[in-house]
């Protein structure tokens, strides 16, 4: 693996050095010591999110949150929705199939038309690659990355990171396996760096029509052979297969996909005895992952990968919102 | 009919292999003698004050009649694209498309060999050659089926105009907006890899060999392509191809932070490829050098990079930009103007971009190293597009004579 990354030295910070970013759009606009720290923020909001009945945090209070949806999404538009409402803040809700995008607004304008409404934060997801960025640009506020194109989805890599961490305690030395549809996915791209970053042995376990060019660069090492990606894994990431890619187009059929890919439980046997096993969701139970494998009670972390992203949200919501809440260091 | 001589001027005469100074001498819209020179008594008399005289540019594939932007990058006929709004397949668009510059500006369309562009049917090329289409071109696109190609090769060689064909294999290119490779694998993009371009080449070729006919292969970007195209043109094949500056100078790293005036089609190439696009200008294996104009506004340009419509404004650097390769001693300024002047009137089979006598009278005068900088909010062209904005370059047309007419 080349040697791109910043050596693992985690300088004295206070406030807004720790985390000098207005938005969060890619993880490979972080250092390795931002990540951490915003793990570290999230922690604390998973110890509460456990610990009580009355979640509510207040520090949001007043502040109004755009969820700008514009591909579909249940999972994600739930957690950062959840996220906002538990840290106080008025949350509005855009879905593509109810916004003007259908009447030929272009995405500009839509997102001049959010920045005039004074939202304080804007959590957006779009189906094209740099969309997101492109908003950014040209809003006053904090945007939050929900996931681009084939891009980046930073707080899933910071939620996977997180159940990881919980699970296992370090990443030093850590073989994590992502497997399957790395070439369309925002989710392995993501992880591949943020993994990487913290020090892990980030495989990328595709068929080699869904692997993309070069996959060394972000940190990954490829493998095409399920088994040998598998061996001797710490943790093994599943990742969805869109219904549009079975049918031949990259892969002969979803079946062929299941018995040359799918995580069975003879499979799972490869990597280590206490392999953790993880999903981003939606799962295609049957396809890339078998129930059996899905619902293990000690391997799999899916559900916990699900509780870990609303602390991972309600950490990104709050960083991000310091300066403008004037938060002591961070103005 | 109006004599005019234009004296102390540097003759970058494309059929020479340096500069001379010598005087030229024109006669209504035509060069009739060119060097030295006697200055008949009646002919007005035009001081060039030492720049360079050289043929107006002649910009072979351009995607609008922008003149404002031609004006200024001293560019005095452009063979217009197909690929227009309603593709230039039929005689009424290609007569309207002729007299859309004149007279300051002369456009020669390139007449869609297929209905629409869609690579199923063969256009009207002859009536559309009648009409003033000075070649046939696929546009920016591929004809995947081989047997429309032959045919299209076939006819067209019979009308003795030349195919100008876009190098992509529409297979592999089909949804790609970039080069495949580690940019495009971290920025998310949708890709095709490079060898897109030499394979479309590869079977052109095989039927140009088959047919006789003659091809021009637009843009070629890949030291794979240039290889084909030095081996054919070895074996004697009627081979040209082009190259705009934007391949010379920029690799796919451009497109980085999802830039979309990076986006261009073909899409930038990797730096292997980059340094076999030098050479290939170096060693003669590139025919003609144009801006491959193609001007859009914030309604292409400012969207998700793959949503962006491909393109870039490159009429007003054209110029500036391929005199770093004299600069670089990568050829010499004639040699410069053969690939945007005469080789390009070759192609097409007009009477200009050359010094003989009976050329048309289209001339630039150059100041080679006066700089300037790059401004895409301040471009004489439709929109700004330029992934070239804020470089610092040298080389200005001063002064442009369009059919024997100073503008």
């Amino acid at each position: 693996m080349p040697d791109i990354f910043i050596p693992d030295a985690t300088p004295e910070l206070t406030g807004r050095a720790l985390f000098p970013h207005r938005h969060l759009l890619s993880i490979a606009d972080l250092k390795p010591w931002e990540i951490r720290f915003l793990l570290d923020e999230a922690e604390h909001w998973a110890a509460t999110n456990k610990g009580q009945a009355r979640k509510h945090d207040g520090r949001l209070a007043g502040m109004t949150q755009i969820n700008a949806f514009f591909e579909n999404s249940t999972r994600t538009l739930l957690s950062f929705e959840i996220a906002g409402k538990r840290l106080g803040a008025d949350v509005v809700n855009m879905a593509a199939a109810t916004s003007s995008l259908k009447k030929g607004e272009t995405l500009i304008d839509t997102a001049m038309t959010l920045n005039a409404m004074a939202a304080d934060v804007i959590v957006i997801r779009h189906a094209s690659s740099g969309a997101v960025r492109l908003i950014a640009d040209k809003v006053d506020c904090p945007v939050l990355n929900a996931g681009d194109g084939w891009h980046q989805h930073p707080t899933q890599a910071l939620l996977d990171a997180l159940t990881i961490r919980r699970r296992k305690g370090s990443f030093e030395g850590l073989v994590v396996a992502i497997c399957g549809d790395v070439l369309h996915s925002r989710v392995a791209r993501s992880n591949m760096l943020c993994l990487a970053a913290l020090g892990a042995q980030v495989r990328a376990v595709a068929p080699p029509t869904l692997l993309p060019p070069e996959v060394e660069m972000l940190g990954a090492t490829p493998y095409t052979r399920m088994d040998e990606g598998l061996e001797g894994a710490d943790v093994v990431m599943m990742l969805r297969l869109q219904n549009e890619r079975m049918d031949g187009a990259f892969i002969p059929s979803a079946r062929e996909y299941h018995a040359l890919y799918g995580l069975t439980p003879e499979r799972l046997a490869i990597a280590k005895p206490d392999a953790l096993v993880m999903h981003p969701g939606p799962m295609n139970r049957g396809v890339e992952i078998t129930s059996t494998v899905a619902d293990h009670p000690d391997r799999s972390a899916i559900t916990e990968q699900v509780a870990m992203g609303v602390a991972v949200r309600m950490a990104c919501l709050d960083v991000l919102t310091r300066s403008a809440r004037a938060v002591e260091g961070w103005a | 009919m109006t004599k005019i001589a234009i004296i102390n001027g540097k003759l970058a005469d494309p059929a020479g292999d340096a500069l001379t100074s010598g005087t030229v001498l024109i006669e209504g819209d035509r060069i009739v003698a060119t060097g030295a020179v006697d200055v008949p008594t009646d002919a007005q008399t035009i001081d060039a004050q030492g720049l360079v005289v050289a043929p107006g540019l002649i910009d072979l594939g351009v995607f609008a009649t922008d003149k404002p932007a031609f004006h200024f990058g001293g560019i005095t006929r452009a063979a217009l694209m197909p690929d227009q709004r309603a593709p230039l397949d039929e005689v009424g668009l290609i007569r309207e498309a002729t007299r859309a510059g004149k007279p300051d500006f002369w456009v020669h369309p390139i007449a869609a060999a297929t209905r629409g562009l869609k690579g199923t049917e063969m256009a009207e090329m002859g009536l559309m050659q009648m009409a003033g289409a000075k070649a046939v071109g696929t546009g920016r696109q591929w004809i995947a089926d081989s047997g429309v190609m032959l045919r299209v090769l076939a006819y067209a060689s019979g009308l003795g105009l030349t195919l100008i064909a876009h190098a992509e294999d529409g297979g592999l290119s089909a949804k790609a907006v970039a080069t495949s490779g580690e940019t495009a694998t971290r920025l998310g993009l949708p890709h095709a890899p490079a060898c897109a371009e030499a394979m479309a080449i590869a079977r052109d070729l095989m039927l140009v060999r088959q047919t006789g006919a003659a091809i021009h292969f637009r843009l070629v970007t890949t030291k794979a392509g240039f290889d084909l195209i030095r081996a054919a043109k070895a074996e004697g094949l009627k081979v040209s191809c082009g190259i705009s500056p934007a391949y010379l100078y920029l690799n796919d790293q451009a497109v980085t932070d999802f830039r979309t005036f990076a986006r261009l089609s073909p899409p930038l190439r990797d730096e292997r490829d980059r340094q076999a696009c030098l050479a290939a200008v170096a060693d003669g294996t590139v025919d003609v050098i144009t801006s491959s104009h193609d001007p859009r506004g914030p309604e292409d340009k400012r969207l998700p990079f793959a949503d962006a419509s491909p393109g870039m404004a490159g009429a007003e650097t054209l110029l500036a930009l391929s005199l770093n390769l004299v600069r670089d001693g990568q050829l010499s300024i004639n040699r410069l103007m053969t690939l945007l002047s005469a080789n390009p009137a070759k192609i097409l089979g007009v009477d200009a971009g050359s010094f003989a006598s009976g050329s048309a009278a289209d001339l630039i005068f150059i100041d080679p190293d006066a700089p300037w900088i790059v401004d895409s909010g301040k471009m004489a062209a439709a929109a700004g597009n330029t992934p070239f904005d804020r470089l610092p370059v040298q080389g200005r047309a001063r002064r442009i004579m369009k059919g024997g007419l100073f503008l």
